[in-house]
């Protein structure tokens, strides 16, 4: 033997000889299982009383003759085969036709205290015989045995029934039956008489737990010879299609990521996300104080959703659907024509009408029926009233996943609790989402507005910036919000008169500037028209030098010409020179 | 199969209407145990309801099928079928006097422990 307990850690790739296995059929439970619960060997379902245990067996014995070709006993010790088969009549199973088929044995084994005495020593061959017999004559591959335990409070002498049962899990592992024995849950152990000391093989728990009124069933494998399996607790529901369980680990984050945009439905919306909205397939929250606004975000993508032709279902927890319709045309979407074309799907109901999974499982069932592209949860935070933060996120989680990997865009809304940043605790559902948008009331002046802003979206540009979420009557609108002085955000009728303050002061500026280019003109025109007078008198002056300087020049030549005449006339020979330098 | 009637003795002490009882055994196989009870419950018989009784021994691996019909689980039982109502008795017998209290031949002790 080797001694390799490190490798059994990480227990990952390592192909094991793999332990035959008997598939349950059950929804979840194979997953759970690795393939089913070990053949031929016995397995111990315990559990307290209602948690579903003679259900589950039932179904293994049932899906064992019909899918899987293994005919079963059912030996009951509580209920009587009549019981048994009205039962599960009303879970879809037809037992009786089973058992004339020969795939199913129901037998009733009636223990009564007061019929018995006990005389001496004794052994249960009787009841060796009858299973044995009852085994033969149908070629049973599986058993139930439901609950053994009853016979501690038919026989008296324990030691006898102790020894006989470790008998019997013998002889039914020597016959190579896949069995199931059931067993009340006890105080302080599994089972109320210590039955898993004598099954070794498998033990599952089922458990059924009322927290805040709700009952949630739960199961759990608590041990698996030569097996791994899921360990954790998971919850299940019975519905009249039987047992589901839905494991998380069945799920993944394999799902393939959609580069396809979605419109929100608010073109504004849409262009503080690149001017292209959602991702196909992602998850959308729009989360908020009650009366943000919420539902409409929703209607609006839901109304895109339907004129792109989409399927969409609506999964409503506060309001009927004829009441989301009517509110939603108050602001201009008529929901009505999608439901009456069959595009989209309203399921309203109360969250509290049943526990998680049923609501998970509803919600799968719906979804796989219907095929729509786009859900919407209304609200999601209802569901807080039946689960605790844990269960709920877990369920969250699932869902989540599951959108994701059938490519259906999901917006949940979610109401917050005031003010406070609750923001960042939404049902700790903050990583799961991938585009978060927050709606917000700001009061001022006396009155409420509503506010948005993108708190978060994965993988695209988004804008930061806080806008104005109005609701009218012809549709949404986002407006650009102003900061006020001291940093407050200003909406509704304060931006109104901001906005007017603005355009007054504006048109003040607007005249200021105005004037001022007037003023410029005039200075401009006085400029121009002193350089006018300045030059007009220019002009004069240059009139007037020119005219003097003309009469200079006269006065200068006639000078000369006085000069020269007078020195011809006193006969003087300068007359020459005097000619020459004048006509040079 | 073994069946051993014994109806006789027909006058009884009493002037009781005669009341036939019908006894049966069941037993799987000729085990230890079985043929125990058996030997106890003809002795009980031949001193409480002698001539008139009437024992059925069943042995349930040849009729596996009574096991059901008839609600078998211990081994051995004695099932009083006659007189009414059914009576069921499980072990060796080998404790007489509850074997008669459960055969309702004795009255149940008051305040027993």
């Amino acid at each position: 033997m080797k001694h390799n307990k490190p490798k059994n850690v990480n227990r990952k790739p390592r192909p094991r000889p793999s332990l035959p296995k008997a598939p349950t059929g059950i929804q979840g439970l194979d997953e759970l299982t690795g393939g089913g619960l070990p053949q031929g060997r016995p397995t111990l379902l315990c559990g307290s009383s209602g948690c579903g245990k003679t259900l589950l067996a039932m179904e293994f014995l049932v899906r064992g003759a019909v899918d899987f070709g293994e005919p079963g006993l059912f030996m009951a010790f509580e209920e009587t085969t009549g019981e048994l088969a009205r039962n599960f009549a009303s879970l879809g199973h037809n037992l009786k036709a089973l058992v004339a088929q020969k795939k199913l044995a129901l037998e009733f084994v009636h223990i009564e205290r007061s019929e018995l005495a006990e005389t001496g020593g004794y052994d249960l061959e009787g009841l060796f015989i009858r299973l044995g017999h009852a085994i033969d004559s149908i070629g049973a591959k599986r058993v139930v045995i439901d609950t053994v335990e009853t016979l501690f409070s038919g026989l008296s002498n324990t030691a006898i029934l102790r020894a006989e049962l470790r008998r019997l899990f013998r002889w039914l592992k020597k016959k190579g039956i896949t069995a199931i024995i059931t067993g009340e849950r006890g105080e302080t152990s599994l089972t109320r008489y210590g039955l898993e000391e004598y099954v070794a093989d498998c033990v599952i728990l089922l458990d059924h737990r009322v927290e805040g009124q709700m009952a949630t069933r739960r199961l759990r494998i608590v041990k698996y010879r030569g097996s791994t399996h899921g360990t954790s607790e998971y919850p299940f529901l019975i519905d009249e299609g039987g047992i589901s369980i839905l494991p998380i680990t069945s799920m993944g984050l394999n799902h393939a990521a959609s580069t396809e945009r979605v419109s929100s439905g608010i073109p504004r919306l849409d262009a503080m996300m690149g001017s292209r909205g959602y991702y196909r397939g992602s998850s959308v929250l729009a989360s908020g104080s009650a009366g943000t606004g919420k539902t409409s975000l929703a209607a609006y993508f839901v109304q895109g959703a339907i004129a792109r032709g989409e399927r969409c279902l609506w999964f409503a927890f506060e309001e009927s659907s004829s009441q989301i319709i009517r509110n939603m045309r108050s602001i201009g979407i008529d929901l009505e024509p999608g439901v009456r074309r069959g595009t989209l799907l309203f399921h309203a109901e109360r969250p509290t009408t049943c526990g998680l999974e049923m609501h998970l499982v509803t919600i799968h069932k719906l979804v796989n029926q219907f095929r729509p592209r786009v859900v919407v949860i209304d609200p999601i935070t209802n569901f807080a009233m039946i689960g605790n933060e844990v269960e709920v996120k877990a369920m969250l989680t699932r869902l989540i996943d599951f959108f994701k990997m059938q490519q259906i865009t999901a917006l949940f809304t979610s109401i917050t609790a005031g003010e406070t940043l609750t923001e960042y605790a939404d049902l700790g559902m903050a990583s799961l989402m991938d585009t978060w948008l927050m709606l917000r009331d700001v009061i001022n002046g006396a009155e409420r507005n509503r506010v948005l802003h993108i708190l978060k979206s994965r993988g695209m540009a988004h804008s930061n910036q806080v806008r104005e979420f109005l609701l009218t009557d012809h549709g949404a609108e986002l407006r650009d919000v102003y900061a006020g002085p001291s940093g407050v955000l200003l909406t509704g009728s304060a931006r109104a008169a901001l906005e007017a303050q603005e355009k007054a002061q504006a048109l003040v500026r607007k005249q200021e500037i105005e004037g001022k280019n007037r003023e410029l003109d005039r200075k401009q025109q006085a400029m121009e028209a002193h350089i006018a007078v300045l030059r007009a008198e220019f002009e004069i002056e240059q009139v007037e030098a020119t005219k003097t300087i003309g009469q200079d020049q006269t006065r200068a030549g006639v000078l000369v010409g006085d000069r020269v005449q007078m020195a011809r006339l006193r006969q003087s020979d300068a007359g020459t020179t005097g000619k020459t330098r004048r006509h040079k | 199969m073994k069946t051993k009637p014994k109806a006789n003795s027909a006058k009884e002490t009493d002037a009781k209407p005669v009341v036939h009882w019908k006894l049966r055994l069941y037993v799987a196989g000729q085990t230890p145990k079985s043929l125990v009870a058996f030997a106890n419950l003809k002795r009980i018989c031949e001193d409480h309801l002698k001539g008139r009784y009437t024992i059925e021994v069943i042995d349930l691996v040849e009729t596996p099928r009574l096991a059901k019909d008839d609600q078998i689980l211990a081994i051995p039982t004695l099932v009083r079928r006659l007189p009414e109502p059914v009576r069921k008795i499980i072990g060796d017998l080998s404790n007489t006097e509850r074997v008669l209290v459960g055969l309702d031949l004795i009255p149940a002790p008051r305040t027993s422990a």
